[in-house]
């Protein structure tokens, strides 16, 4: 079955380049996450370091601006931590670069087996949720890397996070190996292992963190900058239809000056929401995005004049509604990066908001309408 | 810091009579959503479940049903 969580508009959503080195594309030595190989019973595979250097970091922020998308898939398959045996743990994970890197870099001084599957380059929760991180996947790479000729347990450790993916028992039947879940988060891994296997209740729940909020920021500002363009044109065209000479470049510093309350609402519905998420009333993000929204109306048609719009009523109530409009359907739309809304959820708020938006922006079109109507008639 | 979101929504259902006690619906949930009571699972709070489908696709008795989304 094939299920799409809400988490699709976060960057690491999105399936990114593979990264196939052109020159040798068997030399794991090539890649600089590896050490060196180690031979083992199906043959040599690369040893990884468990430290990030600065180019990893580097990359990551490329990514996460969304500069560089490609080069950030890890070939599939098995690679060793330290010096592994027969009996040390087999960790699973995505073949995302970042999610890679968050999880070697919590293995310093241990001895295991790392078992990357293909999840297209997307993280392990937004792969679980995609189907790429899957029961399938799994029971393939398994027979694959020939996995059981290399360790003489039956425990491979998952990340809970894959979990929406993987049915354990599904995998058990198929390959004889018992799924234990490991903790939601790589750092708890070493307490973890350390406690036989077992994750405490703090270890099994997500977190919605500002940190992790604010990582979705610049996919969501991406969206914003798309939007301007266009709410420029609808402005422009507006302020072009008036009675008397036209003077073009007055009517684009206008425009320009009248997107300004426009692109604030937009970053308040996003940016604001991300930020403030706890402390903002109502659990419904588009009631959310309407508190805020309306703050900010109250305060835009306030300086009016600062903005370049023309002192009146009806212009002043069209700004209302449509800066409010838009900043409870830019909150609306985080719940797509959200770790905690559920799609039933986001459905009956859309169920109340969507009508409501649109009559509020058809009313401010009425109320636009008449105005420049009640210009040309004088 | 809990975030909730809103009341009544999600699709989790629980049929304790297929429950075999396993205990894999805590283990998998994000949200803490199960407890374990005399070798049943429990639904102990339900509105923060999230729909993430976690808990139904591994429980080995099919006892637990949640709609987790399109497509
Ligand atoms: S996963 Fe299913 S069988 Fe196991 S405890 Fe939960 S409800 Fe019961
Ligand atoms: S669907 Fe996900 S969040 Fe809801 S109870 Fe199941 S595992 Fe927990």
């Amino acid at each position: 079955m094939k299920k799409e969580n809400s988490c699709c508009s976060t960057p690491c959503c999105d399936a990114t380049e593979s990264l196939e080195p052109s020159a040798h594309p068997n030399r794991n030595t090539d890649f600089p996450w590896v050490l060196e190989e180690m031979d083992t019973p199906i043959g040599k595979i690369p040893k990884i370091k468990t430290q990030t250097e600065f180019a990893d970091t580097l990359g990551a922020i490329a990514v996460r601006l969304g500069i560089n998308r490609s080069n950030y898939r890890i070939n599939p398959g098995l690679y060793a931590v330290g010096n592994p045996n027969d009996l040390s743990p087999v960790l699973v994970t995505a073949n995302y670069k970042l999610t890679f890197d968050s999880l070697r870099k919590e293995l310093s001084k241990q001895n295991l087996w790392i078992l990357v599957l293909d999840t297209k380059g997307i993280n392990v929760w937004c792969a679980a949720g995609k189907g790429t991180f899957s029961t399938d996947e799994l029971i393939k790479r398994i027979n694959l890397v020939q996995l059981k000729n290399v360790i003489s347990h039956k425990t491979i450790i998952l990340p809970q996070l894959g979990a929406p993916g993987v049915a354990a028992h599904e995998v058990s039947k198929h390959t004889g190996l018992k799924v234990s879940y490991g903790p939601v988060y790589a750092r708890d891994l070493p307490r973890f292992l350390n406690n036989e296997l077992k994750a405490t209740t703090d270890m099994r729940k997500v977190h919605f963190t500002l940190k992790n909020r604010l990582t979705v920021i610049p996919v969501e500002l991406k969206v914003v900058l798309k939007v301007l363009p266009i709410l420029f044109t609808l402005l422009f065209i507006f302020n072009l239809i008036s009675p008397g000479e036209i003077n073009f470049s007055r009517v684009f510093l206008q425009s320009a000056n009248n997107l300004i309350p426009y692109a604030i609402s937009i970053a308040l519905g996003t940016l604001g929401i991300a930020a403030l998420l706890p402390y903002i009333p109502f659990r419904s993000f588009a009631a959310k995005g309407l508190l805020l929204g309306l703050a900010w109306a109250a305060l835009a048609v306030r300086y009016h004049g600062t903005f370049n719009f023309p002192e009146n009523t009806l212009i002043v109530a069209a700004n209302i509604l449509f800066l409010t409009s838009i900043t409870s359907f830019s909150a609306l739309n985080f719940t797509g990066s959200t770790t905690y809304t559920s799609i039933s959820g986001v459905q009956k708020e859309m169920l109340y908001t969507i009508p409501l938006i649109a009559v509020a922006t058809l009313l401010g079109l009425g109320l636009v309408i008449t105005y420049k109507i009640m210009l040309f008639t004088g | 810091m809990g975030l909730v979101y809103l009341k009544d929504v999600t699709t989790l259902t629980l049929h304790p009579e297929k429950c075999i006690g396993c205990e894999l619906c805590t283990q998998v949930c994000p949200h803490l959503v199960f407890t374990m009571e005399n070798k049943k699972a429990r639904i102990a709070n339900k509105e923060a479940c999230m729909e993430c489908g976690a808990c139904a696709t591994n429980c080995p008795a099919a006892a637990i049903s949640v709609h987790s989304g399109v497509g």
